[in-house]
């Protein structure tokens, strides 16, 4: 057998290995069961009608969604014999610096949790119990004394680390040449440069309709706007996971987001996911953890100010509380160079018998944590789906946002990318930024840490979350902070200290997503 | 500021002729400090009067109206930004009369099914003196939630929830045995209706929307819709069983700002963009549409019902701040209509808003005559006949305008309608909403204005530079 052959083979043994267990898997053995009864379905042809009848009914559309789905988001092994570490991370050195850091988080958590003496979990008193349940569609009336915690760490304290990002096994000596990155970021990580972002990106040029580009007021809405909502309704009609991706890379519109986004992540609200979210809703109930306020205190302090996001406070809670006690969420440390962070029951230190996974899903929340859920509350209003899209938006993309992987859409390779991209098509404004001490990055890391929710307008932010959605990729993230480095270019030409840079860049809630990130990539002379 | 009690007469605007020809500045006066201040200093060739001085702009409120329009004597060219009998359409009782009549004339006009497009206010009765009215309706209803509003007051006072007819006995003891201790206080004029108990809510909290009208006329009526407006929002959940909790019911900035959770940063307001994002992905754009469609319903059958009774005064424009609230199946509910909307700004975002909106606003009131050109002695004649072509537009709404601006309007390529037709649309303004004069694209076309159309489209109007704030 060939290589490539082998390669399928091993992931289509990975993928039914995975589905096997999943709940499509038990419908599709009930619907299989099912049809015998079926006139149609004869013995002697008992397979293929069997999956005609799938074809017919839907089922291997769903099938096929599930296929997608699995590709997309699990990474495929290079080789059989790889350790499940090399999954995680193929970098050992990436990966000794994940561990560092995760030393550090939790180190700063512990000593928070003694000096304030508060455990790390306890369980309610009855009491608390049943007031949290009546109170649980308002939590964010609650305002509980939150002035002693403070966030494990922000986005800053993270680019700090990723700067003392060093491969050991790299020399490129003392000496300064053109080939040298001026950056923050000193690993030698291969990112794409503007010719492949292109080709890459090509559904964004200039002679493809997008939304946010061609839908505005002052172009007629029959040149594309129509017909693209016309084709948007046929995917949704098909329920294609595939085409959905495909077809929202030109942006989605407003009405069918919701549906597409979930058709795209696979999610289906089964009554069995709406139970599996009761379950988490009763286990935020019976126990408090100490992640519950950092929580609490990461709302309050980001999305309750926010002047858009502050309306649903209450989901963030309901949303957030939940996702913390979901242990599923634990399957995408496989792929993820993080690990979660072992606590051990009281006294029993060491011991890998009383060992558990504090928090429970693994994911300490860092502040503007909660930015990640709110912009999602605008398209999905019942908690447990919106719960739904969130988890996996979590496992599928914002996981890379905040560990140190070499990963292509991981937060080390966006810096990287984007500052590449600053230095080599706009050399003057990033040598001038330096020279002044505003490393460009210092700016846009926030950005990309957020993956700009809360920085840009949420219709904006919308169109620019349908493109990562499309792609299956987070690098448009990096091309975008590019964009509007480019965009503002001749005001920060002028600014002389990393405080006035900051200001120049500290709003844009007015920028318009789309074209800045047409005219960068495909307009701009190079 | 002081005014000699005995003025009578006073002119304003008065100047020689030659005099008025070559006046370089319009001189404006207002007494208030906030967005509009800054607007009016920023506009070029605007000047500042202060106390006693003669102006040709002000921008008064309603206390200084009810006191001098009558002895104020004023050029042609003078404007006031008040109608004199303003309250026919702006205190909650005069409204309701005006629209409780103006649907029975529909109804005998035009049959019931147009006179159900006014069912836009909930039940209301004016106390006292249609208090036994009130009492019948309450009992067909048993459980219902009524809200008790005084007429003339603003910013959510004086305002509260009942259920029972106990409720406001207590009130009426309380009040009465108040007046007889001073008898030359009048009874303070309320309102009772009924209590919309299943609003829309987002996030869990009540809301209600500010839309700005401004009315440059009556006969003919002209008035003009801006885009933009804002989502009012409770700083509390809603709950119907808190019903003395004020905070939760009621949306006003004002009362919110006392509330305990209140945050300045926040705001409470949703821009009125925002809003229809957050509608159209949750319902589909086409109930967006219809809900706004029925709301230019409401603006236009307000105005329709006091259009004979206020008196329209040419020097008179106003600028009318309309309270909506949206219940649960999206229709939209008129709770009041504001002469005098704040225009003190909450956030930066609201500042914005509100300067583009009296910029606009100015543009429209046009004092420097860029809009049409009108020599002095026509000014009558040219309200009726159209003396240039863009006024031939003002009989006919552009429909599908938003999506080209600037483009001709449909009825410039016909020729222009014959002075005849005109006086006869004018006299005779039937029902429906449609023929109903809108100024449209006649200053979109000379790209001022452009925050002002006749309907709201999906877009907002491209971003101008905001006014520096002073102060």
């Amino acid at each position: 057998m060939s290589q490539e052959e082998s390669d399928i083979s091993l992931i289509i043994a990975q993928i039914v290995q995975k589905l096997k267990g999943s709940n499509l898997y038990a419908q599709l053995e009930r619907q299989a069961w099912a049809s015998l009864q079926r006139p149609e379905i004869k013995l002697e042809s008992l397979k293929e009608d069997i999956k005609e009848f799938f074809k017919i009914s839907g089922w291997e559309k769903k099938l096929q969604n599930a296929v997608y789905s699995e590709l997309s988001v699990f990474p495929l092994p290079s080789h059989p014999a790889a350790p499940p570490e090399h999954l995680k991370e193929p970098l050992v050195y990436m990966r000794k610096a994940q561990g560092s850091w995760e030393k550090r988080i939790l180190k700063s958590l512990n000593s928070m949790c003694t000096e304030l003496s508060i455990p790390l979990a306890r369980k309610r008193p009855v009491g608390e119990q049943k007031e949290l349940l009546n109170k649980w569609n308002e939590m964010g009336t609650d305002e509980p004394d939150l002035s002693l915690f403070r966030p494990v760490y922000a986005p800053k304290d993270f680019l700090e680390v990723l700067i003392n990002l060093r491969n050991p096994n790299y020399e490129n000596g003392d000496s300064l040449s053109f080939r040298t990155h001026l950056g923050l970021i000193q690993v030698p990580l291969k990112v794409k440069d503007i010719p492949e972002l292109k080709e890459c990106f090509i559904e964004l040029g200039l002679n493809t309709g997008q939304l946010g580009i061609d839908d505005s007021t002052q172009v007629p809405p029959e040149l594309f706007e129509n017909e693209h909502v016309r084709i948007g309704q046929k995917v949704l009609a098909e329920q294609d996971s595939a085409a959905a991706q495909q077809y929202v890379r030109q942006g989605s519109p407003t009405a069918l987001r919701a549906e597409l986004w979930a058709l795209i992540l696979n999610i289906s609200s089964q009554p069995e996911d709406i139970l599996y979210y009761e379950q988490l809703k009763t286990n935020v109930i019976q126990h408090d953890l100490l992640v519950d306020s950092l929580i609490y205190k990461d709302v309050k302090l980001t999305a309750s100010n926010d002047d858009y996001y502050f309306v649903f406070e209450d989901y963030l809670y309901q949303v957030l509380l939940c996702f913390s006690r979901d242990t599923s969420v634990l399957s995408h440390f496989a792929y993820n160079s993080a690990s979660p962070p072992k606590s051990y029951i009281r006294g029993k230190l060491g011991l890998e018998e009383y060992a558990v996974f504090y928090p429970p899903n693994g994911v300490i929340p860092f502040h503007g944590f909660s930015m990640y859920v709110a912009p999602l509350c605008f398209l999905y209003h019942e908690p447990s789906k919106l719960y739904q899209i969130f988890r996996e938006m979590y496992v599928r993309f914002f996981f890379r946002l905040h560990s140190i992987s070499s990963h292509p859409s991981g937060i080390v390779s966006l810096c990287l990318l984007f500052e590449t991209l600053l230095q080599t098509y706009l050399p003057q404004l990033f040598y001038h930024l330096r020279e002044i001490g505003a490393q460009p990055l210092r700016i846009s890391f926030k950005w990309m840490v957020r993956a700009f929710s809360g920085y840009l307008a949420t219709d904006q932010l919308l169109l620019l979350w349908d493109r990562i959605l499309g792609y299956n990729s987070l690098e448009i993230l990096a091309v975008l902070a590019a964009a509007v480095f480019a965009f503002r270019a001749v005001n920060l030409m002028e600014v002389t200290s990393l405080a006035a840079a900051e200001a120049v860049l500290a709003d844009l809630s007015t920028l318009k997503v789309m074209p800045l990130l047409q005219i960068f990539l495909f307009a701009t002379v190079t | 500021m002081s005014r000699p009690k005995n003025q009578n007469y006073k002119g304003h605007g008065l100047s020689k002729g030659k005099e008025r020809e070559q006046r370089a500045s319009i001189r404006f006066k207002t007494t208030l400090t906030n967005t509009l201040m800054d607007v009016l200093r920023h506009r070029p060739g605007w000047v500042e009067v202060k106390d006693e001085g003669e102006w040709d702009f002000y921008w008064c409120d309603v206390s200084w109206l009810r006191e001098n329009f009558d002895h104020t004597y004023m050029d042609e060219h003078v404007r006031i930004s008040h109608f004199r009998n303003h309250y026919e359409l702006t205190r909650k009782n005069y409204m309701v009369k005006n629209l409780k009549r103006f649907r029975k004339q529909l109804e005998r006009e035009a049959g019931k099914v147009e006179a159900a497009k006014c069912d836009f206010f909930p039940k209301t009765f004016e106390m006292p003196c249609e208090y036994h009215l009130f009492v019948e309706e309450f009992r067909k209803y048993p459980g219902i939630t009524w809200i008790m509003k005084p007429v003339a007051r603003s910013q959510g006072k004086g305002i509260f929830l009942f259920r029972r007819l106990k409720d406001i006995m207590d009130w009426r003891k309380d009040t009465r045995s108040s007046d007889d201790q001073k008898d030359d206080i009048p009874v303070e004029n309320y309102v009772a209706q009924r209590y919309i108990e299943n609003p829309y809510l987002i996030g869990g909290r009540k809301f209600d929307l500010r839309v700005y009208v401004l009315v440059t006329s009556y006969t003919p009526l002209r008035a003009w819709l801006y885009r933009d407006g804002f989502a009012r929002f409770s700083n509390t959940r809603f709950t119907l069983s808190s019903i003395d909790d004020q905070y939760v019911h009621l949306t006003n900035v004002a009362v919110q700002k006392t509330s305990p959770d209140y945050h300045p940063k926040k705001g409470c307001k949703w821009m009125l963009q925002r809003f229809r994002q957050y509608l159209a992905s949750k319902h589909g754009p086409q109930a967006v549409e219809m809900l706004f469609s029925d709301m230019d319903n409401i603006f236009v059958k307000s105005l329709q019902s006091v259009q004979k009774v206020i008196i329209s005064d040419k020097h008179c424009f106003e600028l009318y701040g309309y309270d909506i609230l949206i219940d649960q199946d999206l229709k939209p509910w008129l709770l009041e209509v504001n002469a005098s909307p704040s225009l003190t700004a909450s956030s930066q975002e609201d500042y914005e808003l509100k300067t583009c909106l009296l910029e606009d606003t100015l543009h429209v009131v046009d004092m420097e005559g860029r809009l049409c050109q009108r020599s002095e002695k026509t000014a009558e004649a040219a309200v009726l006949l159209p003396s240039s072509p863009e006024e031939s537009f003002r009989l006919i709404p552009g429909y599908g305008e938003e999506s080209n601006p600037g483009r001709c309007h449909p009825s410039l390529s016909s020729p222009p309608i014959p002075a005849q037709q005109h006086l006869t649309a004018f006299a005779s303004l039937p029902p429906t909403w449609q023929q109903l004069c809108w100024l449209s694209s006649g200053c979109l076309l000379l790209g001022l204005a452009p925050g002002f159309l006749h309907t709201i489209p999906r877009h907002l109007c491209t971003k101008r530079q905001p006014i520096p704030r002073t102060g």
